[in-house]
């Protein structure tokens, strides 16, 4: 891996084109042989990912497997002890801090809903599209039309229009979970992280979501962490079971749910 | 459009309205009306309601920092008394050869102290522009400091507070050194004029009383339109979901400096005006009990309103000067009082309660329909 060219998008990394990512050999996000300890216990343990361009993965795995600790070190929260983490070819996200990885194309849904609940709807999708997070540009932006309809289509494909001007602290659960998946799609990014992002919907909430994630794969990379088997079966095409920091299996779900280690980890030996 | 609708601003409309009447009959009833009638209004009154002006520019400051971005700085009064310390040095080098020992160049408190030169941080302070410039530098660079350095750190919470109050605690003790310069323990006093106009003349004190009311609404309006920007929407997401903002891709450190930096610049002006009306600048004003009465006319006004910021100021010194007039030692036990009154009972304070009101009653007639 082309490791001399890391830190191109070190200091100016504001708006950086999603074409710059490097995904000549097809794989957008690499990571190798990563290991994150707290205290000494190794949340992730030689950890070893490839995330193909485009691609629909589902990651599944016990609680403590190591899943948001993954995310955590994709977008900067965490930093690995040891291993790289790559975006594309060129992009060493371990010398990035979490602005600048969102900036390169990497967006992310928490485990837990987390918007911004005193604005609204519409001020939220706002603050989240891509455009020149800086400071200075910030206090003289102004919304064009062309942007305003963009607004206004994700409000539509989640579903949020009636709600438009309702501070996003009222919505539902349900409704929380669609507005960060929708705050996601303004940033346009070429990888997206999504945490368990069913939790505490109902089933006609649950294939609408399933719908919209499978959906975004082709144009986005969608990385799916989710508990919820018959979800995870619904909208996936290969799986990667993470189990004590490391991958434990990976393939389609029918020869992952009949691997006889992946029965023993969630069945108990 | 709705979303326009909602970000009217009444309160604030409201605001300066009154600000602007009560500055014209101030300047009426001061200069115009004779001193027999019982319509003049005197001198004294002016400056009490010209400090009223900057106590409530420095609400707006604290409000920008605490109620749109969640940092609790107590330690803002450091960046008024900076602001203060400047325009002091000013009026101190205006004094001239008037001072007790006649020195032409040198301060009272230097040539007590057997100075024989003035000490390099004061040269310049006879210009007014210069001292202006510093008004606002040395408080926005001090700001720019620390916050480099906190915010960087992600030091947030309790933890910011406490290092706000050991950095007004800390300029305190340096101030009263008398090696420091500034005067020590008596600060800077004894001003004879400003520009050429004489302190003590009624008219100058109507034009720094009108000065400040300009500052204040200047500092309003550029508050409100920098948090009615979309940088100010940022401030406010970061207040509510730090974590959420920098994942969306916001830089949230230079957020937060932004508006730290602002907010000191905007206390530094407050305090400069504050100085020629008090007539002297000591350094009791790092005091962080001061700081710490600052955060209550805030909490008590109506945090994350600007209106309400200015409000709480006005609101709680105007209860100060009575009391301490009427009863000196119930002053600190009403503060007490007013503090606890507004955590328990009023989290938003009076502004929020109204506009909780005001909400709950437009609710209830789309309810009725
Ligand atoms: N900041 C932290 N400090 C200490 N331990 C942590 C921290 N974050 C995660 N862990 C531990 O690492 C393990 C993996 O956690 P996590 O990645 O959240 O698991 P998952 O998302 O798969 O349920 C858990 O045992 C958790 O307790
Ligand atoms: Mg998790």
């Amino acid at each position: 891996m082309a490791k001399g060219s890391a830190g191109t998008f070190e200091g100016s990394a504001h708006v950086a084109p999603p074409g710059e990512i490097d995904t000549r050999h097809g794989v957008i996000l690499y990571m190798e042989n990563v290991t994150v300890s707290f205290d000494g216990f190794k949340a992730l343990n030689d950890l070893s990912l490839y995330i193909d361009d485009g691609e629909l993965r589902c990651i599944i795995g016990p609680n403590g497997a190591g899943k948001t600790t993954m995310m955590d070190v994709i977008t900067g929260k965490t930093r690995p002890d040891t291993g790289s983490v790559f975006l594309g070819q060129g992009t060493d996200l371990t010398t990035m801090s979490e602005y600048q990885i969102a900036n390169a194309g990497v967006g992310r849904k928490f485990q837990k809903p987390t918007i911004f609940p005193t604005h609204t709807v519409f001020e939220n999708l706002e603050l989240a599209m891509q455009s020149d997070k800086r400071v200075w540009p910030s206090l003289f932006a102004r919304l064009t039309g062309e942007q305003r309809d963009k607004i206004a289509q994700v409000m539509a494909t989640i579903g949020l229009t009636e709600v438009c001007y309702s501070p996003a602290g009222l919505l539902s659960h349900g409704q929380k979970q669609w507005l960060e998946i929708g705050m996601l799609l303004m940033q346009e990014p070429r990888v997206l992280l999504v945490d368990e992002p069913v939790a505490g919907m109902t089933h006609q909430e649950m294939d609408r979501t399933a719908a919209l994630l499978t959906g975004l794969a082709g144009e986005h990379s969608v990385v799916v962490v989710e508990h919820d088997m018959a979800f995870v079966r619904s909208i996936a095409r290969k799986v990667t079971v993470l189990h004590q920091g490391s991958v434990l299996a990976e393939g389609d779900m029918d020869t992952v749910q009949n691997d006889p280690r992946v029965v023993e980890v969630y069945l108990g030996a | 459009m709705q979303w326009f609708d909602l970000k009217s601003d009444r309160g604030g409309t409201i605001f300066l309205g009154l600000l602007t009447l009560v500055t014209l009959v101030v300047i009426v009833a001061n200069q115009l009306i004779p001193a027999g009638s019982s319509l003049h209004l005197s001198t004294f009154t002016v400056t009490l309601l010209g400090k009223y002006l900057c106590y409530a520019l420095l609400a707006i400051a604290l409000d920008l920092v605490w109620g749109y971005c969640g940092i609790l700085s107590l330690g803002h009064g450091a960046f008024f008394a900076l602001g203060g310390y400047g325009m002091g040095m000013y009026l101190m080098r205006q004094i001239g050869d008037r001072g007790v020992y006649g020195n032409p160049l040198l301060p009272d408190f230097m040539v007590f102290l057997n100075w024989d030169k003035l000490p390099w941080f004061w040269h310049g302070f006879d210009h007014f522009w210069f001292a202006m410039l510093m008004v606002m530098l040395v408080p926005g660079g001090l700001a720019f400091t620390f916050g480099w350095l906190a915010f960087r750190s992600r030091v947030t919470g309790v933890y910011l507070s406490i290092m706000t109050q050991a950095l007004t605690y800390a300029l305190m003790l340096a101030f009263f050194r008398n090696e420091m310069g500034f005067g020590g323990n008596n600060g800077l006093t004894d001003f004879k004029d400003i520009l050429g106009f004489s302190l003590q003349a009624d008219s100058t004190r109507v034009v720094i009383f009108l000065a400040s009311a300009l500052a204040l609404a200047g500092g309003y309006l550029l508050s409100r339109w920098v948090v009615r920007s979309k940088a100010g929407r940022v401030v406010v997401a970061v207040r509510d979901a730090e974590d959420r903002a920098r994942f969306v891709g916001y830089k949230v450190e230079s957020f937060k400096l932004a508006i730290f930096v602002l907010s000191a610049v905007l206390a530094g002006i407050a305090g400069a005006l504050y100085v020629p009306q008090v007539g002297i600048i000591n350094p009791g004003e790092f005091s962080p009990l001061n700081s710490i009465e600052l955060a209550i006319w805030v909490a008590l006004g109506g945090r994350g309103y600007l209106y309400g910021a200015v409000m709480g100021a006005v609101l709680v010194n105007y209860a100060k000067t009575y009391l301490t007039g009427a009863m000196p030692d119930a002053w600190l036990f009403a503060l007490g009082g007013l503090f606890v009154v507004a955590t328990l009972f009023l989290p938003k304070g009076v502004v929020g309660w109204f506009e909780g009101l005001s909400t709950r009653r437009k609710t209830e007639e789309v309810a009725r329909g």
